[in-house]
């Protein structure tokens, strides 16, 4: 039995899809932005399971996720302060409680 | 024909993706959810390291479950109560999401097996990332250099720690 590519795209993609569900179902923002970053994290395998594979010899798909995984972590310190100053002012941090900025 | 060590490295790693991603939207606790954030992060380094991508995995590990995991449990212990479980779902938000993501891993599976002629290829052999060979594609400007890019996450990162401290400074 051999290690094809498809074996590390499928974990990938249940990974992406628990993802959409939990950015779905979730209400709590920060438990939002933790399924954000398994989304994110799934794009990562992706990038890096592809260039291994397909193009062995360049290191293309290996800068995508270091510069993905650096902006993921430039994304989620502002969005966790952001989140920390509404729970500052609204004492809460569910988004169907938090609707002073709806139209 | 690969290694058996390798093989059963790779099922305990996929089964761990698998279980703890799906644990990590189900679970009631946020910060059991956390927690098993973390492993999936820990599985996916695994995979950086078995594809021989020393220094991504290394990167994967410092900065995702060093940096962003301790983020994100210092935000959860900030604003939740201790012992708070999150409410119940209703059935029709819990249909919506199933739905819709089962829709998106229908349509990226059968994208995937139907279209996708690539995935039977095995992994060669003998790719050695060497860090010097990282720097010097990091800082170079030819043709596969990536000094624009650095540059302007270096940029980035600056705006975010304004951004933070801005943000995040009493009025």
């Amino acid at each position: 039995m051999d290690l094809t590519l498809f074996m590390y795209l499928i974990p990938s993609l249940i990974m992406f899809g628990c993802g959409v569900y939990g950015f779905i179902t979730r209400k709590n923002m920060i438990a939002i932005m933790i399924s954000l970053e398994l989304m994110l994290n799934s794009v990562d395998i992706n990038f890096v399971v592809f260039n291994r594979y397909l193009f062995p010899g360049q290191m293309d798909g290996m800068f995508f996720s270091l510069f993905a995984i650096a902006i993921a972590a430039a994304e989620t310190a502002l969005a966790l302060a952001i989140i920390i100053n509404v729970f500052r002012i609204a004492k809460n941090v569910d988004i169907n409680q938090i609707t002073k900025l709806k139209f | 024909m690969e290694s058996v060590g390798n093989l059963i490295l790779y099922f305990i790693v996929a089964i761990a993706i698998i279980v703890f991603s799906v644990l990590t939207v189900t679970t009631r606790k946020i910060l059991r959810s956390a927690t098993y954030l973390l492993f999936v992060l820990f599985a996916t380094a695994i995979i950086y390291f078995q594809m021989d991508y020393q220094f991504l995995g290394a990167v994967q590990i410092a900065v995702y479950a060093g940096g962003i995991l301790v983020l994100f449990v210092f935000a959860i212990m900030l604003t939740q109560r201790p012992g708070e479980d999150a409410a119940p779902l209703s059935s029709h938000k819990r249909w919506l999401g199933l739905s819709a993501a089962l829709a998106g891993v229908a349509v990226c599976g059968y994208a995937l097996f139907s279209y996708a002629d690539f995935g039977g290829r095995l992994l060669s052999s003998g790719v050695d990332v060497t860090m010097d060979k990282i720097g010097h594609f990091l800082l170079s400007t030819d043709k596969f250099g990536y000094l624009l890019p650095f540059e302007a996450i270096s940029v980035l990162l600056l705006a975010c720690i304004i951004g933070g401290v801005v943000i995040a400074r009493r009025r």
